[in-house]
């Protein structure tokens, strides 16, 4: 399998074809309708309460700005409820991985958007850090 | 633990000093004549030590931090440059921060940045390439390892002291102490709150603060705002996300006549400052206004801070 799944980022990686592709539409079909997932091709989800933070506004991948209405709903679209709001609730009703609230989440690989997270997981593709990142956070 | 190298700025001597420091938010000027950020940093001179540069503060377009904060250092007083993922990928954002270090300006805060939609280009493409967290990490990589995030060598660091922001006072409340824990890890050494009208949820942050050990590890500034009228009173709760403003302090400044309005702002940040000195772990106030530093040097002088210690000049560390 591993030959099948591909390590290139996705600018030098040929377009999902087969079973690749069958993956991708799997996932995007799940998830987004589970979660409303933006398909970022790094997911976090289980460390963010199952809330997906590409929801927030900003790409907050380590916690809510300091602009969340007193309501708890976001400042940029104020009728949504705050996305790290959602995430902080759902994640103390998870029976695991409450814990990862305090990870350091890595910049994003903006590359990955649009693939299959399932796959880069599979791959290592969405543990790839820039060099100078160095060993902080996950 | 705390950072305890030398000193990086005049701001950090003082902390490392234990002085109960002030420092305060320097009104974005719109003109490209530097006599406008000079002669409105000169009211706060002696009453701060060190003053904030802001970064398009409220995402309306102002003179460059890199710039304010550069004519700060040739005027004499100290700047803390804010630097927010609004506006600039991660490319942008380290050649500012190189640019800082090679402009000796001794101070830089990052911070996400108030949205686009809040500003008076609503319509402009938001960045947020990374988050805050990112920054602060990416600001200590390129201080303490000389290198890029990519991983590419800096010729010479630069050796700023990395600050971050934290608002104790919006949801989700119980997150917040463990947000700022995880600046904390990423590397930031103090801490601005975002502005202080409800004391009682700042005492509760700083208790969780402490039970999670973040206490010796950073300095936090409690963010105190002056009010010169009802109406600017009302503008902070209704117009800019993110702020606890009480009723009660709506009504206090309601019942003043208009011209007794900016002594009773006054009072109420007095007030203020006073509570939050007694908070264990709070190392100093962060003092802001709108259109009113002349109120931030009376609050400095009224609460018995004057006069600042002598900040001696900033040594390369």
């Amino acid at each position: 399998m591993a030959r099948t799944l591909d390590r290139r980022p996705p600018a030098t990686a040929p377009a999902p074809t087969g079973f690749r592709r069958a993956l991708l539409l799997v996932e995007k079909g799940t998830k987004e309708s589970l979660w409303d997932c933006r398909m970022c091709g790094q997911c976090i989800l289980h460390s963010t309460g199952l809330a997906c933070p590409m929801r927030c506004p900003k790409n907050l991948r380590n916690g809510p700005c300091g602009g969340v209405l007193q309501d708890g709903n976001c400042e940029v679209v104020p009728e949504m409820r705050c996305v790290w709001v959602q995430a902080w609730e759902g994640s103390r009703r998870l029976p695991l991985w409450r814990g990862h609230m305090a990870h350091i989440q890595r910049p994003i690989d903006w590359r990955l958007q649009e693939t299959s997270s399932w796959e880069n997981l599979l791959t290592g593709r969405d543990r790839a850090v820039p060099a100078g990142w160095g060993t902080a956070g996950r | 633990m705390k950072t305890t190298s030398a000193p990086r700025s005049g701001l950090h001597r003082l902390l490392l000093a234990g002085e109960f420091v002030v420092t305060a938010e320097l009104q974005a000027t719109d003109s490209a004549d530097p006599a406008s950020v000079l002669e409105l940093a000169d009211l706060l001179r002696g009453k701060a030590d060190a003053v904030n540069c802001t970064d398009n503060s409220a995402a309306h377009p102002h003179i460059a931090p890199l710039a304010s904060a550069r004519l700060l250092v040739e005027h004499g007083i100290e700047p803390i440059m804010q630097l927010t993922c609004r506006d600039r990928n991660r490319l942008a954002l380290q050649a500012d921060l190189l640019g800082a270090g090679a402009l000796e300006i001794p101070n830089v805060l990052c911070m996400t940045g108030d949205d686009v939609s809040t500003g008076d280009h609503p319509e402009a493409s938001p960045i947020y390439d990374i988050d805050s967290i990112h920054l602060l990490r990416i600001a200590r990589i390129m201080r303490d390892e000389g290198r890029y995030l990519s991983g590419r060598a800096l010729a010479v660091p630069p050796s700023f002291l990395v600050g971050a922001v934290e608002n104790p006072f919006a949801p989700p409340l119980e997150f917040r102490p463990m947000r700022l824990g995880k600046k904390i890890e990423a590397g930031a050494e103090f801490i601005q709150t975002q502005i202080c009208f409800n004391v009682d949820k700042l005492r509760l942050f700083m208790a969780r603060c402490g039970e999670l050990g973040l206490l010796d590890h950073a300095w936090i500034l409690a963010g105190v705002f002056v009010p010169r009228s009802a109406r600017a009173a009302r503008y902070l709760r209704d117009e800019v996300p993110g702020l606890d403003v009480p009723d009660r302090v709506i009504e206090r400044m309601d019942a003043a006549p208009s011209e007794r309005q900016p002594d009773e702002g006054v009072k109420i940040a007095l007030e203020i400052v006073d509570q939050v000195r007694g908070i264990p772990g709070i190392s100093g106030v962060h003092l802001m206004s709108i259109k009113n530093e002349h109120a931030i040097a009376r609050v400095v002088e009224e609460a018995g801070l004057l006069p600042r210690p002598t900040v001696v000049p900033a040594p390369v560390a």
